[in-house]
């Protein structure tokens, strides 16, 4: 019975870590007024791209930072389309998605069928990790999930306790006023969306070498949507949405652990999915709770310098 | 020297056909460099899409069936996205309408003449869509809940619904191990024309939905209140438009003409309910730019739908012939997208190129 616990909360915190990061992601992205409809393909960018780097150098670390590298970059497109150019952000993102997708599928072609000969291995924590069932857990995992909780906790600080927080907090939600201070918000902007693509580079690229060590088309699956809804979800606090992504990465395990008792599967590949739009529902029948959904105030809209 | 950047009030239909065709150009030449970087000679390959599309007779039997439900549903969206509501879930709606269309020509199909069973199928389809569409705009209105959202949770949950169906409940008698439902009975199959899968009953169905929407959308007090929904919700607010009402019945239009693409799909091409990727091919997500590309008008989705219906066939063409992934066609529509975004800035805003004053 410890057994079965144990093994379900692993893959739960596996499932889970890159939850977190592509969610750590678009909460500094939303947080700055921009938002970026495109985790899901810049996820599968960053998979593919680790996948490629890992495979030819077999070093999963340079795989690792390929991909974070590769989605911010891919993420500079929408950066520039809405905010320099202005353009709806709804529409770019689902362009971004379009374009991920379809690149990472080009350039992952020949890679199909190719496992790696060496993945992100898990790494134990000395004493630690001899810890019953939390040790496991917890301090035996891969770098991946040390790095989102230590990235996770980062962003936490950074937005509720530092300068550079309240910076990106003021252009999302005021951004006249955090020009009157004196911050370029259209660099804030660039930056934060930057840093929105590195997170989904990074998670996609811990779905082809640490969580599978494999490449395949659509091995995202609707995981960057999930993000989007997370970050609903998780009020744009980066506290709740360590809570959010391991309530859904558990989603994700308990579809496997239902299965021998003779549901359907493709009923149960349904979870994660109702249980978004459930929880959202829930905020949504209290007024209360439709106001704590309340976005960042100049979420989505365009800003133009000088307007008044 | 510098650019200013001043807003534009309101471009004239040139200027604005101008920009069109340059962002589009933009986007075919952005697609070449990614062919380049691939090692495809990107003028061949894009060359080789337009001509296996438009270029022949066969091509364009295909490029016509294909640009069915790109019009149907690019035109069910133009409507919806004039009011700002981020439908994407046209992909679930096609689905939701064939497997209502699959329930009516199975169950009544057998019983009725052709001409009965195939509009009963068709209405079926409709208000199947039309249903499912509504769930996003009763979420949004009376929840708060982000329409993009809810519309893509829905797109996943009807798609896993219907792999449900057809290797469960629905699985066909007749088809052994594979996960489809029976085939429908013949009279609930639409004629095709001569030795193609052109079904002329299907073209003239989506070119009339296509206008009808237009003059719903230009034309109608309704209309009317859908353009002020999406252009000054302020304005709307105090102009007394019932939002809730509005958005309903708009979303179940919406849905329902997906709905008419699904059953269209089923009873011309498939004749039977199979796994979602088989039955719909992405023409939920490639008619959001359909509708972009037809800026948001109707009736000019019937060209920009008869386009992209050709970037699929070419696509499919060129991925035969040099062996490219399904997905290269992800590229053409993610680049052409951004490059007709790109050009709206240039609709809506002049740049003059002015010297310094110091």
């Amino acid at each position: 019975m410890l057994e079965i616990l144990t093994s379900i909360l692993v893959r739960t915190v596996v499932a889970g870590t890159p939850l977190l990061l592509g969610t750590m992601g678009e909460v500094v992205t939303e947080r700055a007024g921009i938002l970026n409809l495109g985790i899901e393909g810049m996820m599968s960018f960053g998979a593919v791209t680790g996948f490629i780097v890992t495979f030819t150098t077999g070093n999963p670390w340079l795989g690792m930072i390929a991909a974070i590298i590769a989605g911010a970059l891919i993420s500079l497109i929408h950066a520039f389309v809405t905010v320099s150019l202005r353009a709806n952000q709804v529409v770019s993102g689902l362009a971004l998605t379009m374009l991920g997708i379809g690149l990472s599928g080009l350039w992952g072609k020949p890679y199909i069928g190719r496992p790696l000969s060496i993945k992100m291995n898990a790494i134990a924590i000395p004493y630690l990790s001899d810890i019953p069932v939390l040790g496991q857990v917890l301090f035996y995992q891969d770098a991946y999930f040390y790095l989102s909780v230590g990235l996770g906790v980062l962003v936490w600080f950074m937005i509720k306790h530092t300068k550079v927080g309240i910076t990106i907090r003021s252009v999302g939600e005021n951004p006249k006023a955090a020009e009157t201070m004196g911050i370029n918000v259209s660099m804030v902007k660039y930056l934060c969306v930057m840093i929105g693509g590195a997170f989904a580079g990074m998670a996609g690229a811990h779905l082809s070498t640490a969580y599978s060590k494999s490449w395949i088309e659509g091995m995202t699956s609707g995981r960057g949507w999930i993000v989007i809804a997370l970050t609903i979800f998780a009020l744009w606090e980066p506290s709740k949405a360590f809570i959010g992504a391991y309530v859904f990465g558990g989603i994700f395990v308990i579809q496997y652990v239902l299965q021998p008792l003779g549901i359907s599967p493709n009923l149960l590949a349904m979870l994660p999915y109702l249980t978004t739009l459930g929880v959202l529902l829930f905020y949504g029948l209290s007024s209360k709770g439709q106001r704590k959904m309340s976005a960042p105030a100049t979420l989505g809209e365009p800003y133009i310098r000088g307007s008044r | 020297m510098s650019f200013v950047i001043i807003p534009r009030e309101k471009a004239t239909p040139l200027l604005n056909f101008m920009i069109l065709i340059s962002s589009l150009c933009a986007g075919l030449l952005a697609v070449g460099i990614v062919f380049l970087l691939k090692g495809v000679n990107p003028f061949f390959a894009i060359s080789e899409i337009f001509r296996a599309s438009f270029g022949s007779f066969f091509g364009f039997k295909e490029t016509l069936t294909k640009a069915v439900p790109l019009i149907l549903i690019g035109s069910g969206l133009a409507l919806v996205y004039r009011a700002k509501f981020w439908n994407i879930g046209a992909e679930s709606q096609l689905l939701v309408g064939a497997i209502f269309g699959t329930w009516i020509g199975l169950n009544w199909g057998p019983s009725l003449p052709g001409f009965i069973i195939l509009p009963l199928m068709f209405a079926g389809g409709f208000i199947g869509g039309g249903l499912w569409g509504l769930l996003p705009a009763i979420f949004k209105i009376k929840f708060g809940i982000n329409e993009v959202i809810s519309t893509l949770m829905l797109n996943y949950i009807a798609a896993e619904f219907v792999k449900f169906l057809v290797v469960g409940p629905w699985k066909g008698k007749t088809k052994y191990g594979y996960p489809y439902t029976d085939d429908l009975p013949a009279q609930a199959v639409l004629q095709h024309m001569g030795n193609s899968r052109v079904s002329l009953a299907l073209i003239i169905l989506a070119v009339c939905v296509a206008l009808f929407l237009a003059f719903l959308v230009f034309r109608t007090r309704f209309g009317y209140e859908i353009r002020v929904i999406g252009e000054n919700p302020e304005a709307a607010r105090y102009a007394g438009i019932n939002f809730f009402r509005t958005t309903l019945i708009m979303m179940f239009i919406g849905g329902g003409v997906a709905g008419l693409a699904g059953v269209g799909e089923l009873s011309s091409i498939h004749l039977h309910l199979s796994y979602p990727e088989t039955i719909s091919a992405g023409y939920g997500f490639t008619a959001i730019i359909v509708a972009w590309l037809g800026r948001l008008h109707p009736g000019f989705t019937i060209f920009s739908g008869l386009f992209f219906a050709g970037i699929i066939v070419g696509g499919d063409a060129i991925q035969m012939s040099m062996g490219m992934p399904a997905t290269t066609v992800n590229v053409f529509n993610g680049l052409i997208l951004i490059f007709l975004i790109m050009g709206d800035f240039f609709i809506n805003h002049k740049v003059r190129y002015q010297r310094r004053v110091s």
